[in-house]
């Protein structure tokens, strides 16, 4: 499958609530083995994303920034700020 | 597995990961799987969307969602347990253009401030009164309150709230929607991404509607409270939906 | 506005929209429902919000709220209603917001209430007790600017008398000092602007501008008090230079004891009399003063010991203090009874003076017994 998009995870923010997992629509976030710093799993990507940000809406603590790829130039942000 | 630490090469648009300009911090010591954090980020795009950043005054009580005043930046007034309508009632009635909330869980809310909902709601005040609700005392380390769900286990209901020991749970916004004075009244739930989505139109409608003096608007929002319901932080979703749901169905209620 | 016959209540609100209160609310409870009324239909004239509020409690959370947002506000009940309000009265001490608070009681019964509070905190409340309406229409100006002045809560302890009677008041402003400007009263417009403001008896401030904690907020709140202890109190007295006995009364008792003690001197007793304006804080040093060489301290108050308490505090010598009043209350239990008259004070003041010289041309027949 080819993803349409991806996410880049803050490990060290995530305090391994998974609520992440469930949320995936194609199911592609799994935790890891490893802990973070915190002692807490934290979620992996496998291929498959569709952008669709739902991993970012579902978490409380600002974990996921989400991107969509794009077939020409790189768009605005959807919602301009700061990471 | 894909590398996510880094963003991508290929040409993209970010379409998530802004925290609100409002929000200096996104660290909290709320509970991971806790749901606050999410209803508070609603809120708190739902101020930018409207422009209301340099209007909103937000009145705050006793709760582990009390953190919010410290990391965000508005004028916020902290209040006794139960009083923050009678609070924000002061405040509209002294700065009517000014975009004023109140911010209370469901002990807060339901037990404590019970009289001043009401009474706030049939006066009409143009206030937006905003309830956390996860069916627990999560500050005071979890204990029934009058929106705890028959048959969840609480500190004080250990065995599962019994409505012969314990009495019913108290659906605020179904009496709310009695009252005349009450112009909006709406339940979302932060537990799925949908959710969240509707969550976050029926805050920006309630704000919308007190700005054209509509009267009382409230936005009760169901969160999840994993460490005051005994279950792993992973399955808060599901608990919600499955317990919560059922006594608090979603949707607006009155004024959609 | 000049001078005119009012209605006590009426008079005080009139008093309190001249200091530029834009806010009551408040419940009816009598003697303090003419306040109330007062208000109702004076604030809508003046530009702002009277709230018949649905309880105590509610109404002065909505006149914190007010205060808050930088109005002047105020609300009030009779003791039986501020015993509600005690925790928003804290509240308001210990995040320093400015609230008047009248009381005006069934009686001199909440005097404790008054000083002491019923709150959870260290802190106090200036609390003046005025002896008429008219003397009340000028302690509403002054607990407005001494709120502002100090944000904090302050308290007017009035009655029926006070609420009630008919007097010639000038109700017009007075001032008493400029004040500093309310930068930390919110209004929402900075929000943003990473100058955005708490209010918070915690006082914790925000994350990138953090505020002094629970710790040090309340032990500088707790040093705010002593130095409006140092600064604000107030008294009235008179004839205690040369005299044996001094009669000590607060509020509306202290009118009745001031004639008594003008018509004994007028009978060659040395007798004086002298009057706490500002129950807290106590006078303690001008009575300490006063009653230096005096041989007896005789305190009339219509309840069971209340402001004797401070009164023992202060006198060098406590055992010249002698209690010459009582509970007294009427039938309906809403004012004060039987020992609020000229004779009930004199007969219980004539009964404390030296025995061994009956005062000359005394009206009571019975000198040296103790009142029942």
């Amino acid at each position: 499958m080819t993803a349409r998009g991806t996410v880049v995870v803050d490990v060290e923010r995530c305090k391994g609530c998974e609520l992440c997992i469930p949320a995936c629509p194609p199911g592609v976030l799994v935790m890891s083995d490893q802990v973070n710093g915190h002692g807490y799993r934290f979620p992996l990507l496998e291929p498959g994303c569709t952008g669709c940000r739902a991993c970012h809406d579902v978490c409380p603590d600002y974990v996921f920034e989400v991107y969509r790829f794009t077939a020409g130039p790189a768009d605005e942000p959807a919602r301009p700020g700061v990471a | 597995m894909i590398n996510t630490d880094v963003p991508p090469a290929e040409p993209n648009r970010r379409i998530a990961g802004f925290s609100p300009e409002l929000l200096v911090t996104e660290e909290h010591p709320l509970c991971p799987g806790c749901g606050h954090p999410i209803a508070w980020r609603m809120l708190l795009e739902v101020l930018e969307d409207l422009s209301l950043e340099s209007r909103a005054i937000g009145v705050v009580g006793h709760g582990c969602y009390t953190h919010i005043i410290t990391t965000t930046d508005i004028d916020f007034l902290q209040c006794l347990h139960g009083r923050a309508p009678s609070a924000a009632t002061g405040v509209k009635r002294v700065q009517p253009d000014a975009a004023v909330f109140t911010l209370q869980g469901d002990g807060d809310l339901v037990n404590e401030g019970l009289q001043e909902t009401l009474h706030t709601a049939a006066r009409g005040e143009a206030i937006t009164s905003i309830m956390v609700n996860n069916g627990v005392f999560g500050d005071t380390g979890g204990h029934m309150t009058s929106t705890t769900v028959i048959g969840q286990r609480t500190k004080t209901s250990i065995d599962g709230r019994d409505p012969d020991r314990h009495g019913f749970p108290i659906p605020v916004a179904e009496l709310l929607c009695h009252l005349p004075g009450a112009a909006y009244v709406a339940r979302g739930a932060v537990n799925t991404a949908p959710s969240i989505a509707r969550t976050k139109k029926m805050l920006r409608r309630a704000f919308e509607l007190q700005a054209a003096g509509a009267g009382f608007t409230f936005v009760e929002i169901l969160t999840m409270c994993p460490t005051g319901w005994f279950v792993p932080a992973k399955d808060g979703g599901d608990y919600l939906s499955g317990s919560m749901e059922a006594a608090y169905p979603l949707g607006e209620l009155k004024g959609g | 506005m000049g001078t005119q016959l009012m209605k006590g209540g009426s008079a005080i609100a009139a008093s309190a929209i001249s200091a530029g209160c834009r806010f009551f609310a408040g419940y009816p409870m009598e003697p303090f429902t003419a306040l109330l009324e007062g208000f109702s239909v004076q604030m809508p004239g003046a530009g702002g919000t009277c709230i018949n509020a649905e309880s105590e409690i509610e109404g002065i959370n909505m006149a914190l709220g007010a205060s808050a947002a930088g109005a002047r506000a105020a609300t009030g009940s009779c003791g039986q209603g501020l015993a509600l309000m005690q925790e928003a009265i804290a509240e308001a001490a210990l995040n320093e917001l400015p609230l008047v608070v009248f009381n005006l009681a069934r009686g001199q019964q909440d005097y404790f209430q008054a000083t002491r509070g019923g709150g959870w905190g260290d802190y106090r409340t200036i609390a003046l007790a005025p002896k008429d309406a008219a003397e009340a229409v000028e302690h509403t100006q002054l607990l407005f600017h001494l709120a502002d002045l100090y944000r904090t809560p302050v308290l007017l302890y009035g009655d029926y008398l006070v609420s009630g009677t008919y007097m010639s008041v000038d109700t017009s402003p007075r001032h008493y000092g400029d004040l500093a400007p309310k930068d930390w009263a919110l209004d929402g417009t900075l929000g943003g602007t990473r100058r955005s403001r708490v209010i918070w008896t915690w006082r914790r401030g925000k994350v990138w501008d953090p505020g002094p904690g629970p710790d040090k907020h309340w032990q500088a709140v707790a040093d705010k008090y002593e130095r409006i202890a140092a600064t604000e109190a107030r008294h009235e007295s008179s004839r205690t230079e040369d005299a044996d006995t001094v009669v000590v009364a607060f509020g509306t008792t202290a009118p009745f004891v001031e004639y008594v003690v003008e018509e004994l001197r007028g009978d060659g007793v040395r007798i004086g009399w002298f009057r706490p304006v500002s129950l807290w804080p106590f006078p303690e040093l001008a009575l300490a003063e006063a009653t230096e060489s005096a041989r007896r301290v005789l305190v009339y108050e219509l309840n069971a010991g209340q402001m004797i308490d401070d009164v023992r505090l202060s006198v060098t010598d406590r055992t010249k203090v002698v209690p010459i009043g009582r509970v007294s209350q009427d039938e309906s239990g809403l004012k004060q009874g039987e020992l609020l008259a000229v004779d009930a004070v004199r007969e219980r003041i004539v009964g404390h003076l030296d025995p061994r010289r009956p005062a000359p041309g005394a009206r009571s027949g019975r000198a040296g017994q103790r009142g029942a």
